[in-house]
């Protein structure tokens, strides 16, 4: 269990970590969420004891970092994935933070294997990867088997299957009961992974709850209808009660309504469908409503306004899902169909 | 709190797991030893060319650490590089996690890295003495006579000090770049400059190198050398103090910036 309390972090006039007041519970994998300068990672550094908070304070298990006795063994951290010393072999480097914390060198070992580096234990790690510095990193947070795990946007830089891997190595030491913090800046993956949910802009509190609830509250379902006769669809939609907002491309979006009951409707009324299908707004989309105000570095296009937030779901988004890795509810993007609703399938001519 | 045996076996595991170690240290020992022994040899073909004054103050045992000057910068560079590769490589962060007692983690390292300099410093001094005498041959003198013994073994300390200075020195720095650029011009070239022009040298005389080396002497005002208001021993305090300053700063920096 950490409790974070009041924890505040100023540099000069510029305020990174504001008041923050939280908790992370064991158990479960609680997700850090914030866009990039959020102060997601000085509030991990500052719980770790390498920045001083200017005030507030932080306890891990109801004691200071620097209380700890050999604190490896309680709390492990993955920071960077460049904070080794590229002279020194891999093995090397976990020895010397073994031996600090008075653990057997044959953990480095165990360690090593269970990150897959075994076969380049005595290479120096300035010839690593970056994923491979990642499970460098990860192996030292392993160390001390540790009930609490600390990991600062972990998949950053990894190919899928690395992505998948740490994706479930997170869950399995959940599952064992661990306290698990891991921070990112992408919603599609928390989704994957965390139980729980913190989320800061700016460095302010903006949500912190369970990620089943998160999903309920912020995966606004819409159905999607498109039509030749669009005119005639829309007095037929304002007639029987609906409220039709125009979206791009001519299309119709309809809050509270079934593919079903529009479907029937538009045959009763004979109008012309060339789509009818629901949709659901990403996780991504909802993360990024709820971040607007305080995203801290926005792209200008033109002279003048931010630019939107780009809709989120192209990109690497998909690539990774497909190892194995199971789409959680309410991750679809914009713009894919749910199975089931057909283009144009209930059109019924006159 | 962490335990210090636990820390300083860490600590020497560092330092014998990177090649810059070996490399520094090799290079301190033969860069002073080789340079010594040119020089040893050189006097003493030479000796007769030599000023009247200078002939009446030779010290067969200082000429034997002529090399010093040399090969004391790769004792800088050891120092600076034990304490900057910690900030260079990011390495910082992951120590201060392990070992987040500041104080343990500097002086353990600092402990680990003094000693091994010290001992490489007294092994360069022992064989660059023997090797100088040999080569001096008559004019030569031997571990027996007078002060020589504190003398031989004051290089060596000189020479571990100056590892240690740099480590300090480093630590408030926080950047190997920045200390070998200050450090290094700062020994090889501005130290020894001053040195010799007149008023200057009334304050660069208490730098910590000058100081110091003033420990390798046997005779008084050695090779035509100006009179030191402080003795052999008092020079050597001078240093030490310089260098309990830059550690203290070191550690005050660590202990209070943000890693």
């Amino acid at each position: 269990m950490i409790e974070l309390e009041g924890l505040t972090k100023r540099f000069g006039s510029k305020v990174a970590v504001d008041h923050l007041t939280c908790q992370v519970r064991p158990g479960m994998v609680t997700g850090f969420l914030g866009p990039n300068g959020a102060g997601k990672s000085t509030t991990m550094r500052m719980m770790l004891d390498l920045d001083n908070p200017t005030s507030g304070t932080v306890r891990i298990d109801g004691k200071h970092y620097h209380e700890l006795q050999e604190p490896l063994k309680y709390i492990g951290a993955l920071l960077d994935a460049k904070s080794m010393h590229g002279g020194r072999s891999a093995y090397n480097n976990l020895l010397c933070l073994a031996q600090s914390n008075r653990i057997p060198s044959s953990r480095v070992d165990e360690v090593l294997d269970t990150v897959g580096l075994s076969g380049v234990a005595k290479k120096k790690s300035k010839g690593f990867s970056l994923g491979m510095g990642q499970r460098l990193g990860i192996a030292s947070a392993l160390l001390g088997d540790p009930e609490i795990l600390m990991f600062d946007e972990p998949v950053n830089g990894l190919d899928p299957e690395g992505i998948h891997w740490i994706r479930n190595l997170m869950k399995a030491l959940a599952a064992e009961g661990r306290t698990i913090f891991v921070s990112s800046h992408l919603m599609s993956e928390m989704a994957l992974t965390a139980d729980h949910l913190i989320v800061i802009g700016q460095g302010r509190l903006l949500a912190d709850t369970s990620m089943a609830d998160f999903i309920h509250e912020n995966s606004r379902s819409y159905v999607r209808l498109r039509s030749p006769q669009q005119e005639r669809l829309r007095d037929v939609l304002h007639q029987e009660g609906f409220t039709a907002v125009e979206a791009d491309g001519g299309t119709l979006e309809i809050d509270g309504a079934t593919t079903e009951e529009l479907g029937e409707l538009a045959a009763r009324h004979q109008v012309v469908l060339h789509e009818l299908s629901s949709q659901r707004a990403s996780l991504e989309e909802a993360f990024m409503q709820m971040t607007a105000g305080s995203v801290e570095y926005h792209a200008h296009s033109g002279p003048g306004g931010a630019e939107p937030p780009p809709t989120v779901g192209a990109g690497w988004g998909e690539g990774w899902q497909q190892p194995g890795g199971t789409a959680a509810p309410g991750t679809t993007a914009p713009g894919t169909t749910t199975p089931g609703s057909v283009d144009g399938t209930e059109n019924k001519g006159a | 709190m962490a335990s210090v045996p636990a820390v300083l076996n860490s600590e020497w595991t560092k330092i014998r797991t990177v090649s810059s170690t070996t490399w520094t240290l090799i290079c301190a020992f033969a860069v002073t030893v080789a340079m010594s022994a040119a020089l040893c040899a050189l006097l003493n073909a030479t000796f007769d060319d030599l000023s009247e004054a200078e002939q009446a103050t030779f010290d067969p045992t200082l000429v034997s650490f002529s090399g010093t000057v040399l090969g004391q910068l790769a004792m800088v560079v050891f120092g600076v590089l034990v304490v900057g590769t910690e900030y260079s490589s990011g390495m910082i962060r992951t120590s201060l996690a392990a070992v987040p007692q500041r104080g343990t983690l500097l002086f353990s390292k600092i402990t680990v890295a003094g000693v091994l300099a010290l001992v490489v410093g007294l092994l360069t001094s022992f064989v660059s003495f023997f090797l100088g005498q040999a080569l001096l041959g008559d004019r030569g003198t031997d571990l027996g006579a007078d002060n020589v013994l504190r003398a031989v073994v004051g290089a060596g300390l000189y020479m571990g000090l100056i590892a240690i200075f740099s480590m300090g020195v480093t630590a408030m720095l926080r950047s190997s770049m920045l200390s070998l650029g200050i450090l290094v011009p700062f020994f090889f070239l501005i130290s020894q400059i001053l040195i010799a022009v007149p008023y200057a040298k009334d304050v660069a005389r208490y730098f910590p190198d000058q100081a110091g080396s003033k420990i390798m002497q046997v005779v008084p005002e050695a090779m035509g050398s100006d009179p030191s208001p402080y003795g052999p021993w008092a020079g050597l305090g001078i240093m030490v103090a310089w260098v309990v300053a830059a550690v203290l700063g070191g550690y005050l920096v660590l202990k209070n910036r943000d890693a």
